[in-house]
């Protein structure tokens, strides 16, 4: 068949095509009378990718098969595009995704639970005996600045200026920090692991550190009520974007019988649950933390009860959150 | 044709064509990227500023917002293509050319921060240049690739003659590549024209500007023309 006569009998279906295509990618959901002439497209792509075959197979001309190529790719994005309900996806993950996430890759969890935990449990106890051991880890500046923070002479007059004003500020910046911190960890762990395991050990120490020098100098009653609280969140949050991280380190070294490019493939798309619910955690953290934990006018054993709820309650979402479902 | 082409065959087993973008218009598109962005921050802190403390609030959170979210909102909501891409003609698709979607976008996106290693993108542009189809780390680890978006083709205004038969038998190839000649004529010189058609002298026996329009009516009569 010579071109001319392929091209006179194809056109109009070519054109149509094109139309479609043209109301799918503007994606204004008003124009009604388009979303109408969405009929056969399938049908009409099918027809497209057959005309671009025939085509090539022919040696028609250059311009001819460019834009049928050009159609049946275009064509390939909407047929192929893979779409959910946000809201009803958000849902859905919180209530079942992220704890079925959890158990699915409960080793990973384990081992960045490990990983996070002992070092801090450690060197708060090492702290706690030999308070020198905090400079190890922080300068002296650093020091003289979160006592101060915690004094208990100092916090009272600290509070009695801090209005609910102070609490958006701190809000905004728990967000920017904390949550960027939880990210950092996850992304690192593609350097084989290595990133991930150094951030769950280094902020282990760090905030261990901080826990025993403070306790041995007996700012208990500041420090420990402000920490309970949000603790349950965050600390679980970070642990689990070492986990996530220690997943795509793992895919990268362990390929298995999959080639490796594939293996992390893979092991990312696995681990995105993870970091989904991080991002949550760490929201929820932030929060509390901002609004909560820095209230003053309640009692320690408030918090301390509240504290030891919000534990309960992230162990027992993590644990036995909704095992059955889609 | 060139090594940035690549076919992708598709379920209906068709072979498409997507041609691969290179490091140096990913680069292009990052600084406009990144140029943009800077505007924007400056422009909302400033704007912000006059709500007190809950509006350095929202900037904190707009800042973070911007520094993780700013390409991955764009690739996923915009066809794959953030302002910067859009303006250098650029994409993100999954391997399997299919619009990214928000995991993958977020996996490309959050590995940045190990790409940049150790500095100024230096781990991104080794790991481009190890792979034929120019991947950084987090588009390995995503399972996406960036990609030209062609523009729209114009159609090609073709030379009205008589249709004539060629003097000899053309193979496909061949029938091709007087086509295509046929198609390109507005984008040449007419020197430049004629220096082509002189190549097939000993076929036409005929040169400049007689040999051009000859191998119009060729090209009209492959197309169907009589």
């Amino acid at each position: 068949m010579k071109q001319q006569v392929f091209e006179q009998q194809n056109q109009a279906l070519w054109e149509r095509f094109e139309r479609q295509l043209g109301a799918l990618e503007k994606r204004h959901k008003k124009d009604k009378a388009a979303a109408e002439s969405l009929d056969h497209f399938a049908d009409h792509y099918r027809q497209i990718c057959h005309s671009l075959a025939l085509a090539q197979e022919r040696q028609y001309s250059p311009h001819l098969i460019d834009h049928l190529n050009d159609l049946a790719l275009r064509g390939h994005q909407h047929f192929y595009r893979r779409k959910g309900h946000i809201l009803y996806n958000l849902l859905q993950f919180v209530l079942q995704g992220f704890p079925q996430a959890i158990r699915r890759e409960y080793r990973f969890v384990w081992l960045g639970m490990l990983l996070f935990f002992v070092p801090a449990l450690v060197m708060g106890g090492l702290t706690w005996l030999d308070p020198n051991l905090v400079y190890a880890v922080y300068g002296p500046d650093d020091v003289e600045q979160f006592v101060k923070m915690y004094d208990p002479d100092n916090h009272a007059k600290f509070s009695e200026n801090r209005g609910s004003s102070d609490d958006f500020v701190m809000f905004g910046f728990y967000i920017k920090n904390n949550i960027g911190i939880g990210f950092q960890t996850f992304a690192s762990g593609i350097l084989l692991g290595i990133g991930a395991l150094f951030h769950l050990i280094f902020n282990g120490v760090a905030i261990g550190a901080v826990a025993g020098y403070l306790t041995e100098l007996g700012h208990t009653e500041t420090f420990w009520p402000f920490v309970v609280g949000h603790g349950a969140f965050e600390l679980t949050g970070i642990a689990i974007s070492g986990a996530a991280g220690l997943k795509l380190g793992y895919g990268l070294l362990c390929p298995g019988r999959l080639t490796r490019r594939q293996s992390l493939i893979n092991a990312a798309r696995e681990a995105m649950p993870l970091v989904y619910g991080v991002f949550f955690l760490l929201l929820v953290a932030a929060f509390v933390e901002a609004f909560w934990s820095s209230s003053t006018n309640l009692p320690d054993t408030a918090k301390y009860v509240a504290g030891a709820s919000f534990w309960l309650l992230v162990i027992s979402y993590l644990c036995l959150g909704v095992r059955r479902g889609s | 044709m060139l090594d940035t082409y690549r076919k992708l065959e598709t379920p209906e087993s068709i072979d498409l064509d997507i041609r691969i973008a290179g490091p140096l218009v990913r680069a292009l598109a990052f600084l406009l990227d990144t140029l943009i962005r800077f505007v924007i921050h400056i422009g909302v802190s400033v704007s912000l500023v006059i709500f007190g403390d809950v509006g350095m609030a929202a900037t904190l959170i707009f800042t973070f917002a911007l520094e993780w979210f700013y390409p991955v909102l764009f690739e996923v909501l915009l066809n794959g293509q953030t302002p910067g891409k859009m303006a250098m003609g650029i994409a993100v698709v999954n391997d399997d050319n299919t619009p990214v979607g928000w995991s993958a976008s977020i996996v490309r996106n959050f590995l940045r921060v190990v790409d940049f290693l150790p500095m100024g993108y230096i781990t991104g542009l080794v790991t481009i240049t190890l792979n034929r189809d120019f991947k950084r780390v987090g588009d390995l680890a995503a399972g996406t690739v960036v990609i030209y978006r062609e523009k729209k083709i114009p159609a090609p205004q073709l030379p009205e003659t008589r249709a004539a038969p060629p003097p000899v038998a053309l193979n496909l190839q061949e029938q091709r590549a007087v086509l295509g000649f046929a198609e390109r004529q507005q984008s040449l010189t007419p020197e430049r024209r004629a220096e082509l058609a002189n190549h097939l002298q000993p076929v036409l026996h005929r040169q400049d500007q007689p040999a051009v329009e000859y191998l119009f009516r060729i090209a009209s009569w492959l197309r169907g023309g009589r």
